[in-house]
């Protein structure tokens, strides 16, 4: 009943929405929500086209499952930094970070 | 217009919008909230594809681990940023023309590609196999090194984590 | 099918036909009938919820020595209803500065993830919601958004200690997760599937006798899940002022209320489906009815002696509680699953008694070796002695006693 075409173009449409996120946010943790979307939107992407071509094959569900435990780990990480560098530095605008001693 | 259609319209329209609101609203924490409707819309649409168990593993990963995480890391940095002047630093114009370009590519891009109106589905319509998914990823002929691989970067990133949080004593005065 | 045997499934057929008369389609038909059916088992949960409160009140008066309440009513049944009525007719003081979004939207989200655990559990063999495949991990995503609605109550209080307290009541939520998901491994690994409906269905022995100390594991760390006692810390009354509810009043408060009860409910439920057999008894396949009285006996049981807990055991500190959850019962259920996997691959498949003793010994041989580990831990660092003087504590004051002799002589001589 739903067009491939119809979940191609919403991956597409979300993966901008997040990159216009990650470019022109000045939040720290605002970039990092842009990056959670686009991934969100990677990972539909590969869901719809193994949905409708090649769910024979587990190689699609392995992948989408690997982008679930890799976003959680980076997600993880990156907050450790961003509360890291608040808690000696006080700044959480992306441009502000630009010392690398202290 | 079938009724899955229009669920399918419906759901993708609400989850736009949130994931516009995530990327300009003022306060980060109503963004984290919209993050947190964008991700359930995602969630519907896995479950819409007729797969079992992936809108699940959303749920409890992004919702309840992920954007947990971002919404408590908000409210403890919050005293600097007080959700007062615009979100967007001064190129958000450039940021704009990219995305809308890169929309407009990959669409034009997909629309040359013949499989695009295909509306068969190839999953079986109960769901995906999870006995066979589970056998994929433990399988040595499978894809069980991509699987422990991905369990140690996790552990990797968890001890990181903590190394990264514990506050070092003798740094601070 | 008769009434007596199988009332809901009696009942859903002859709506159908009823509908179906009236020359409705087939597909609205099965929507409404969804509906119907959905509408009437969260009314049902939030009904029950009032007898629950009452049940409560009642048991914790006892082991305290007092009658419950027993005024308003025969045995003092209307008491909750009293109270009801007085949460409905008392105003929303909603203080400045709140988030209206978040503020309003926190009670919601509580009690719905709270309600939508009971799409998927199976009361009798024809009663369920729905089979769904992934149901267990169903369970512990829903749960998860009741914790996002915990932080929104915290943070749109515009309340320094609301926040607190609920930063420390999603660390606890969190951290109780992963033995509760880690113990419900050992069930869906005895019945081969996730479905609750599977996992009934596939008991032929009661599962709390193949991993008596996964099912200790699992009621600890839900009852952690839930925050009740002695794990309430996140509303302790004493401490932090009632926790991230302390600027709720009225229907608002009545929500969080009404989630904590139907919630320690659930996990009763959720702990008779895995460990206890759920709806099976002698002669619950044939008569569904029979079967969902099973059920309601067995989480009755599994109720009251969280309401013992409740009503017996002092409350931990959070330190304590984290400690509890990462070095005890994170590493205790890790090694489990992975022994009991282990024995109960090797076991044969069809000598049921068998493999209850060999697991059983298995549980009790884990659970020596983590009390040695324990008893080991605490010899080589002692808790630090207290080297101060004792203070002076309350002791029975002797004068009493002897003007009670004198009174005694005074009475005799």
């Amino acid at each position: 009943m739903i067009p491939l075409s119809w979940y191609l173009i919403f991956s597409t449409a979300l993966f901008c929405v997040g990159l216009f996120g990650v470019l022109a946010r000045k939040n720290a943790i605002g970039i990092l929500m842009g990056v959670e979307l686009m991934l969100n939107a990677v990972n539909l992407n590969l869901l719809a086209f193994w949905s409708y071509l090649y769910a024979a094959q587990m190689n699609g569900l392995v992948f989408v499952a690997i982008v679930f435990i890799t976003a959680s780990a980076e997600v993880a990480v990156g907050l450790a930094l961003i509360i890291s560098v608040y808690r000696c530095r006080r700044i959480v605008v992306a441009d502000e970070m630009t010392e690398l001693r202290g | 217009m079938a009724v899955i259609q229009i669920v399918f319209i419906l759901v993708a329209v609400v989850t736009i919008i949130s994931a516009g609101m995530v990327v300009s609203v003022r306060s980060m924490v109503h963004a984290a909230l919209w993050l947190v409707l964008a991700l359930l819309g995602v969630a519907a649409l896995f479950a819409l594809l007729q797969v079992r168990f992936f809108p699940v593993v959303q749920v409890l990963v992004y919702i309840g681990a992920i954007a947990t995480l971002i919404i408590v890391a908000v409210m403890l940095t919050r005293q600097v940023m007080q959700d007062v002047g615009s979100q967007l630093n001064s190129n958000w114009w450039l940021a704009a023309f990219v995305s809308v370009t890169l929309f407009i590519g990959m669409v034009w891009a997909l629309s040359n590609w013949p499989g695009m109106m295909t509306t068969t589905r190839a999953v079986p319509p109960g769901g995906e196999d999870i006995v066979a998914f589970g056998k994929a990823l433990t399988d040595p002929a499978g894809f069980v090194i991509p699987f422990e691989v991905a369990s140690v970067l996790l552990l990797g990133a968890l001890i990181g984590a903590i190394f990264l949080a514990t506050e070092r004593k003798e740094k601070q005065g | 099918m008769n009434f007596l045997y199988d009332p809901v499934g009696f009942l859903a057929e002859w709506l159908r036909g009823l509908l179906s008369t009236w020359g409705i389609p087939d597909v609205w038909i099965t929507f409404m009938l969804f509906l119907v059916g959905a509408g009437l088992l969260a009314t049902g949960a939030m009904v029950l919820v009032v007898f629950l409160i009452w049940g409560e009140r009642k048991v914790i008066g006892r082991v305290q020595d007092r009658f419950g309440p027993n005024r308003v009513g025969p045995w003092g049944i209307f008491q909750t209803f009293a109270d009801l009525l007085k949460i409905f007719t008392k105003e929303y003081i909603t203080p400045t500065g709140v988030d209206i979004v978040s503020y309003n939207l926190a009670p919601i989200l509580a009690v719905a993830s709270v309600l939508m655990v009971w799409a998927v559990i199976p009361f009798s063999i024809t009663f369920y919601g729905t089979d769904f495949n992934a149901a267990v991990l169903y369970i512990m995503a829903v749960g998860s958004i009741g914790e996002v609605g915990v932080v929104m109550a915290g943070w749109g209080s515009n309340n320094k200690y609301a926040m607190l307290a609920a930063f420390r009541a999603v660390a606890q939520l969190i951290s109780y997760e992963v033995p509760m998901v880690l113990s419900l491994v050992l069930p869906v690994m005895f019945a081969g599937s996730m479905s609750l409906v599977g996992i009934v269905q596939s008991q032929p022995v009661w599962n709390i006798f193949l991993a008596p100390l996964g099912a200790i594991v699992f009621l600890i760390s839900s009852i952690a899940e839930v925050g009740r006692a002695p794990f309430d810390l996140t509303e302790s009354e004493s401490e932090l002022v009632a926790g991230f509810n302390i600027e709720y009043s009225g229907l608002k408060f009545g929500m969080f209320y009404v989630a904590d009860f139907l919630h320690a409910f659930t996990i009763s439920l959720l702990f008779a489906t895995f460990f206890l057999g759920g709806w099976q008894g002698p002669g619950a396949a044939q008569f569904p009815f029979l079967g969902f009285v099973y059920y309601v006996l067995k989480t009755g049981c599994v109720y009251f002696l969280t309401v013992l807990m409740r009503a017996a055991l002092p409350r931990f500190r959070i330190d304590q509680m984290m400690d509890l959850n990462w070095k005890f019962l994170t590493p205790l259920s890790l090694v489990l699953v992975m022994l009991s996997a282990l024995v109960y691959k090797i076991l044969p498949k069809n000598m049921v008694f068998l493999q209850v003793i060999v697991m059983v010994v298995l549980n009790v041989l884990v659970y020596v070796v983590a009390d040695w580990l324990l008893n080991y831990y605490e010899k080589r660092n002692p808790r630090p002695a207290v080297v101060n003087e004792l203070r002076p504590m309350a002791r029975f004051p002797y004068a009493v006693a002897q003007s009670s002799s004198v009174s005694k002589k005074a009475r005799e001589g």
